[in-house]
């Protein structure tokens, strides 16, 4: 393009904005981790940009094991489970479901269908907490509320409107004579889905992985309404464990605890880098 | 028979977008419609109102504070955002070393949930323990940053928590919209002797319109969503100072059994949200008509 490559004052400002900004973005995660090696004498201290004088990993053990939440003190390693225990479902169901419906708008293309699509579409945008007492009520009534079937559900719904369109985007650019290929090969409506469709799919399965796993993650307010005193989320266990504690805060356990619940979505980030970015492209691209 | 086997099995397999669209959709939202005009509290009434709920919610000091929080919480996050998203988008296209490393040093606190982003900034921002103590433990002794504390200004806290989160968002998408640009109006704007600054501002900014309107519509969802991100830094103090509806309409729901007032809330904050995406999806609808 137009630009040069020697040094201008241009260029020292454009890397002086640019270095000015990492700083800013990488600060907070810089202090989690030195606060987390730090202790509290140390973190009384009250230098919070300063590197830890004795390296100590006791924050992460209390953390991971001992940290308390009111009543208990297991620490957020059960939440840890919790959250594995629902990701798991509620990533591969959704998918799947997204994939059929997708699968279903692009070839077979019933009457009237794609007005559902379109209002599922809009409910993209209905704000939780519309939704969320009915849900409760609707939940209870079909005795799912506050149980791992209950959360699982509520994130298939939730989650719906992203899961179709992306599959629907995916299979709107496979032509439309491969499936008529098939159909004429006597395939049915399950085995082209299955042995055509599905093993096609994916380059997008792997982008609503991604979108799915840190999505179902980072959730708060779901886990912490549908999933029930025995399943909460790592999310709601954190929250917990740093904002009903009395006493004390102890920064570095807070810190550590913090690290802990994010590691699994930064793990995901960093592992798919531009693969995280074209699941956030493809979602933005609406309709 | 095998005709027919053939028109139902795709409605079968659609059964589950058709229950969530008409069950989890359609009927939760007629379902709180309907409460928003009953006098329910801790159960749901049939006892019709009419708009009640409506006259008593904005009569509510809490719900007005709310309200107002969202509206400045909405405009500074969405500017904010969009400012710097677009800034980084730039100055990172200008062909610099590192690239990788600096997409991933603005993007990564997308990946963490707004209850760890608030969490570590609730943290930075605690005058007793973070940045105000350090730079007064540093030699600056008149040093003060204690808005999280402050009444008038604890919302600007969770701003700033706010765009530190998803700016980088804003920054991917706006990247990858000047990189789908032709290189031709840069040979063009340079053989005319346009500033660089001038050609992003006049030519390359109109042209990202799509995008610009992609990221307006996300964002402002998140603006209505935005819940966990206050649970997690202020629990909306001090005091109730730096509300937003979503937690005012948890509350009403959940802790202070008030049904009828938090049904009428979430409708608002539904129409809010329709009046502010509505025009952008008829405008794009529009657009791809128009396209194809």
């Amino acid at each position: 393009m137009k630009r040069r490559s020697h040094f201008t004052p241009a260029r020292i400002g454009v890397y002086g904005f640019l270095l000015f900004a990492a700083a800013f973005f990488l600060a907070p995660l810089y202090v989690m981790l030195t606060t987390s090696f730090k202790s509290m004498d140390e973190i009384r201290l009250g230098q919070i940009f300063a590197l830890p004088q004795a390296f100590s990993l006791n924050a992460w053990r209390a953390a991971w094991s001992e940290a308390c939440t009111g009543v208990s003190c297991e620490g957020v390693s059960g939440g840890f489970w919790n959250s594995v225990i629902i990701v798991v479902p509620s990533t591969i169901l959704p998918i799947l479901i997204g994939a059929l419906n997708g699968y279903c708008l692009s070839f077979w293309r019933p009457r009237g269908a794609n007005l559902l699509f379109a209002i599922l579409m809009l409910g993209a945008f209905i704000p939780i907490q519309v939704m969320i007492y009915p849900l409760v009520k609707l939940e209870a009534a079909l005795g799912l509320y506050s149980s791992l079937p209950g959360i699982i559900v509520v994130h298939i719904v939730f989650s719906m409107p992203m899961m179709t369109l992306l599959f629907r985007n995916y299979y709107a650019a496979i032509p439309l004579e491969l499936f008529k290929a098939a159909r004429i090969d006597g395939g049915g409506f399950w085995r082209i889905f299955v042995q055509l469709m599905l093993p096609m799919s994916v380059p997008i399965a792997i982008v609503a992985t991604i979108m799915q796993v840190t999505g179902v993650w980072n959730d708060y307010i779901l886990g912490l309404v549908f999933a029930g005193r025995e399943n909460l989320p790592m999310t709601v266990q954190l929250n917990n464990v740093i904002n009903t504690t009395t006493g004390e805060r102890l920064y570095n356990v807070n810190m550590a605890a913090t690290i802990l619940t994010s590691a699994v979505p930064l793990m995901v980030y960093l592992i798919s880098g531009r693969w995280f970015v074209r699941g956030i492209t493809a979602g933005a691209v609406k309709g | 028979m095998k005709a027919l086997l053939r028109r139902v099995t795709p409605w079968t397999a659609l059964l589950p977008l058709a229950i969530t669209v008409l069950v989890g959709y359609f009927g939760a939202a007629l379902w709180s419609l309907f409460i928003s005009m009953t006098s329910s509290r801790t159960f749901p009434s049939t006892n019709f109102v009419g708009l009640e709920q409506y006259e008593r919610l904005f009569d509510n000091e809490r719900w007005q504070l709310a309200l107002h929080n969202l509206a400045i919480y909405g405009l500074l996050f969405i500017v904010a955002c969009m400012v710097i998203g677009f800034l980084l988008a730039v100055f990172i296209d200008q062909k610099v070393r590192g690239e990788g490393l600096l997409r991933v040093a603005f993007l990564y606190p997308y990946a963490m949930s707004f209850v760890a982003t608030g969490l570590v900034w609730q943290w930075v921002l605690n005058p007793d323990s973070g940045l105000q103590n350090a730079m007064q433990h540093l030699g600056w002794k008149d040093f003060t940053f204690d808005w999280i504390i402050d009444q008038d200004m604890a919302i600007y806290t969770i701003v700033i928590a706010s765009v530190w989160q998803a700016s980088g968002l804003v920054m991917a998408l706006m990247l990858a919209g000047l990189r789908s640009i032709d290189e031709e109006i840069w040979k063009a704007a340079r053989l005319d002797g346009v500033p660089v600054w001038r050609v992003y501002l006049s030519i390359v900014l109109p042209m990202l319109g799509a995008t610009l309107a992609t990221v307006f519509v996300l964002l402002s969802t998140a603006v209505v969503k935005a819940f966990d991100v206050v649970i997690a830094m202020t629990q909306g103090g001090p005091g109730t100072a730096s509300d937003l509806p979503a937690k005012f309409i948890m509350d009403h729901l959940f802790g202070r059994a008030n049904l009828g007032l938090a049904s009428a809330g979430a409708m608002v904050l539904l129409l809010t949200v329709l009046i502010i995406v509505a025009p952008l999806l008829y405008a794009r609808s529009r657009r791809k008509e128009a396209r194809t």
